[in-house]
């Protein structure tokens, strides 16, 4: 299919199996800077009725398998039972196809639509050829095309192969929000069927005949070498075939399952070469932090001058640790080297980054690298990694056979990417009503493209855009961030740096709202009084939409009513991935320790594509940040990660899982992100209910630390 | 090596395998039964639980020969005539996110309800308790697992 100039969006021809296909382009977040650029998704309908859509996102739980193909079957008028979802891998397509950002509905929403409606228009006109009738007569409803006239009707798998020899419509119409019958429906989840019988396959369960199975031991220390290895005892273990090094800070040894693996790998002797970071510990990293702060830093957002304004001064600084992902299923890559190609099946956010990475790894060009996209038990941002590829591809070419590499659970918590641990000084000066007339938020944390290798243009971290916005209109106001560096290995975990800006911006609110003596809800209604758009990059945050959030939780969460004697309520508020969300966090305190009941959230992200996916995703992100805010925290000692496993960095568990309950301001607007905004209100929201219930304030996660 | 036989999910198999090993390993590797996960080999997360003579357990810290002679059931062998009741109300009452720990959950559940088929709600908790799920859908859990045990809304 030829690429496609900016002007056009779908381009469309003739299917392999006959039929119609439709070429479209979904651009990643960051935008795309291609003058032209190929298809990287594809609409098909086929003679037999079928429409598959094939994309490239990959799914880890958040639905997208669900609700993207229900986007273009809204515009396509299709039966939504006709349609199927096809994973596309990285060699076939082009374009970005990073899964990451909350981006997979914002940044598909209208190529999809478009897709969708030419596909519709195309079929309505072959419709009008083949019974030759004005096309005014003829219009789509449920997979088919109806004749007005005379009743006669064609399903879409007849049209087909006829439309596909016409030419594709420019400026076709979209449908108003008010007419539709798909987006917005609470449909069920395509993949839940399979997901609860065990059928569903994800990288850890796929298996390719006669191959073997990979542990490794890395490194502990980070950035440590191998100095060298003793592999007597693994060779005892029976299955296992071959030990060996792996880059320079790993050992793999290889048997015919994983419990051999495993063995082999626990009677290895491999001695470390430490390296530079060996006496590195955790007082060290947040010292580092302290001393970025005085670093002249770079500004997000200015509006009046925050500095010089006069008034009372307040301040209060909030610090936060590194965290690990930790999603359920342990990192996994199944590769298979051969005659100078590999192909490889990965649990994966990232295909296209595996193939790249892969093809620098082991030499040869990335178009002789195939990645297979399985579904992942989890992501949260840990699968935007491509280590789990690298290792699968080497281990691979080593032993010249099929391989899978399995990570375990203490693998997974020692030698990941954590989220960076950052320091926050804020500081405002109030006015004689106890309100800020300046407010800075000082932002001090390493950078997680930075550290790779990324751009940092202008000494701002490229995810801060969409993660750090202001939220208030206060008129003399800041947000700054000082870039810091850091040797603990770094990665972009679930709302990424939005988690650490929202803490400390609605702790140091709530502190302000208790310093003036007023309700913390009428306080923050008070900041966002005033119509404002706080233009911030890409996005313009408007203080309606946040107060729309704020009181639509405060008034499901009656937050002027009293509570049950023992109970206290938190509130927050804050915007990311261009989505507002907001928290009612209700809690008693048992034994000095904060016990959860009721979370009442509101989010406004524009049109509500599934309104049940929408609800899984927020209840997800509120599980987890408040797992978050109890216990998350990576230390380091040594130059190594303290945790291992689930008993010392320890999820929740049911027994201290709230109510949750979600509500959507209704809306038409363009959809924005869901997976991640429900993350960042939770922490300081519930740490405002503490200070309700005990008088502290704390200014440093994880809560129970 | 030993030869080990067990019988799962109704059927009696030969395996031959280090005595050692953990019956999830034996459970995915030898018979292929991926259904069941692994997630953290030390009875910390709950995703690798089956049955043993009826009663959960975590397969990942459960050497396979503890398991001869014995009757282990996995999730492929719950549902044996089509979905069973827990498999439709974790459908109905949309658990599953990623999915991946949710075999295990249901095989925890599934022991419940053979023992208490009308659980409390601090019942279900405490037989629900060791497993973990990272997507956060505990709450529809305990949904389902009183959807299951026609306990409906009343707790």
């Amino acid at each position: 299919m030829s690429p496609l100039s900016r002007r056009e969006f779908v381009t469309a021809g003739v299917a392999a199996s006959a039929g119609l296909v439709i070429g479209f382009y979904l651009p990643h977040r960051s935008g795309s800077r291609e003058e032209s650029f190929s298809p990287n998704a594809y609409l098909r309908i086929t003679p037999d009725n079928k429409i598959t859509v094939v994309v490239a996102r990959s799914e880890m739980g958040q639905g997208v398998r669900t609700a993207l193909p229900m986007i273009l079957a809204e515009e396509l008028e299709a039966d939504w039972n006709q349609i199927a979802i096809e994973q596309a891998g990285a060699s076939t397509l082009f374009g970005d196809q990073t899964t990451g950002g909350s981006a997979s509905i914002r940044t598909t929403w209208d190529p999809m639509r478009k897709a969708g409606a030419t596909a519709r228009e195309m079929l309505i006109s072959a419709a009008a050829l083949t019974w030759n009738v004005p096309r005014s007569s003829c219009s789509a409803e449920t997979g088919h095309i109806k004749h007005a006239g005379t009743n006669r009707t064609l399903s879409y798998g007849d049209l087909a192969s006829k439309a596909a020899t016409l030419p594709a419509p420019t400026d076709v119409p979209l449908k108003q929000s008010k007419d539709y019958k798909i987006v917005g429906q609470r449909l069920a989840r395509v993949d839940s069927p399979a997901k609860v019988k065990g059928e569903a396959i994800f990288g850890l369960d796929f298996k390719i005949p006669g191959m073997k199975y990979a542990a490794l031991s890395r490194c502990p220390t980070i950035a440590g070498k191998v100095s060298s290895f003793d592999d007597k005892e693994s060779k005892k273990i029976a299955g296992v075939s071959y030990v060996g090094k792996i880059g320079d800070s790993a050992v793999a040894v290889v048997a015919d399952s994983v419990w051999e693996a495993m063995e082999g790998r626990r009677v290895l002797n491999v001695s470390w070469d430490d390296g530079p970071n060996k006496d590195l510990n955790t007082a060290a990293v947040m010292e580092s932090l302290k001393q970025g702060a005085s670093k002249k830093p770079a500004t997000l957002f200015s509006t009046g001058d925050a500095v010089k304004a006069a008034g009372r001064r307040i301040s209060a600084e909030y610090q936060l640790p590194f965290m690990a992902h930790a999603p359920m299923e342990p990192g996994n890559c199944t590769a298979h080297f051969q005659g100078g190609k590999c192909e490889l099946w990965a649990p994966t956010q990232v295909p296209q980054d595996c193939r790249d990475s892969v093809a620098t790894a082991i030499g040869v060009d990335p178009d002789q690298v195939k990645v297979h996209v399985t579904l992942m038990g989890g992501g949260f941002g840990r699968r935007l990694e491509h280590d789990y590829a690298v290792e699968a591809a080497l281990v691979s070419k080593a032993i010249n056979g099929p391989v899978k590499v399995v990570w375990t659970r203490e693998d997974d918590m020692r030698c990941s990417m954590y989220r960076p641990a950052s320091l926050h000084q804020l500081s405002a000066a109030i006015d004689g009503s106890g309100f800020p007339v300046a407010l800075t938020h000082r932002i001090i944390a390493p950078s997680i493209s930075g550290q790779k290798g990324q751009p940092v243009p202008n000494g701002v971290d490229p995810d801060l855009p969409d993660e750090a916005g202001p939220v208030y209109g206060v008129p003399n106001y800041s947000v700054e961030y000082v870039m810091t560096e850091t040797p603990v290995p770094l990665g972009w975990m679930r709302s990424v740096y939005a988690l650490q800006a929202g803490f400390a911006l609605e702790s140091f609110i709530d502190e302000l709202a208790v310093a003036a003596g007023k309700d913390p809800l009428q306080y923050r209604l008070h900041l966002l009084a005033k119509d404002q758009d706080l233009a911030y990059f890409s996005t313009t945050w408007k203080t309606a939409r946040m107060r729309g959030v704020l009181q639509l939780a405060a008034d499901k969460a009656a937050w002027n009513s009293p509570l049950p004697a023992g109970h206290y309520r938190g509130i927050a508020c804050f915007g990311c991935f261009s989505s507002y969300m907001a928290e009612v966090v209700e809690i008693t305190m048992e034994k000095d320790q904060p016990r959860v009941h009721r979370v009442v959230a509101a989010v406004d992200c524009g049109q509500v594509v599934n309104p049940g996916i929408l609800e899984q995703q927020i209840q997800g992100g509120i599980v987890y940040g408040l797992g978050n805010a109890l216990r998350a925290k990576i230390t380091i000692e040594k130059g190594r990660v303290v945790q291992g496993n689930f008993d010392d960095y320890a999820p929740l568990r049911m027994e201290e899982t709230p109510v949750v309950e979600v509500y959507a301001v209704p809306s038409a607007e363009v959809p924005t992100g869901i997976g991640e905004p429900s993350v960042p209100p939770l922490a300081p929201a519930l740490c405002n209910a503490i200070y309700s219930a005990t008088k502290k304030r704390i200014r440093a996660l994880p809560i129970l630390s | 090596m030993a030869d080990i036989t067990l019988r799962v999910n109704g059927s009696d198999k030969r395996v031959t395998v280090s005595a050692e090993t953990p019956l999830l390993w034996v459970l995915r590797d030898t018979l292929e039964l991926t259904g069941t996960k692994f997630g953290c080999g030390a009875g910390l997360c709950g995703a690798c639980t089956v049955h043993l003579d009826g009663n959960a357990i975590r397969s990942c810290s459960t050497p396979v020969s503890q398991a001869a002679g014995k009757s282990v059931t996995t999730i492929e062998g719950l549902g044996a005539n089509g979905l069973h009741v827990l498999q439709q109300a974790w459908i109905a009452e949309e658990v599953p996110q990623c999915g991946y720990c949710q075999t295990g959950q249901i095989m925890s559940a599934a022991a419940l309800l053979a023992k208490t088929p009308k659980p409390t709600d601090e019942q279900v908790t405490q037989a629900m308790n060791g497993n973990l799920c990272r997507c956060g859908t505990y709450e529809r859990i305990r949904k389902a697992v009183h959807r299951a045990a026609g306990n409906g809304e009343t707790r």
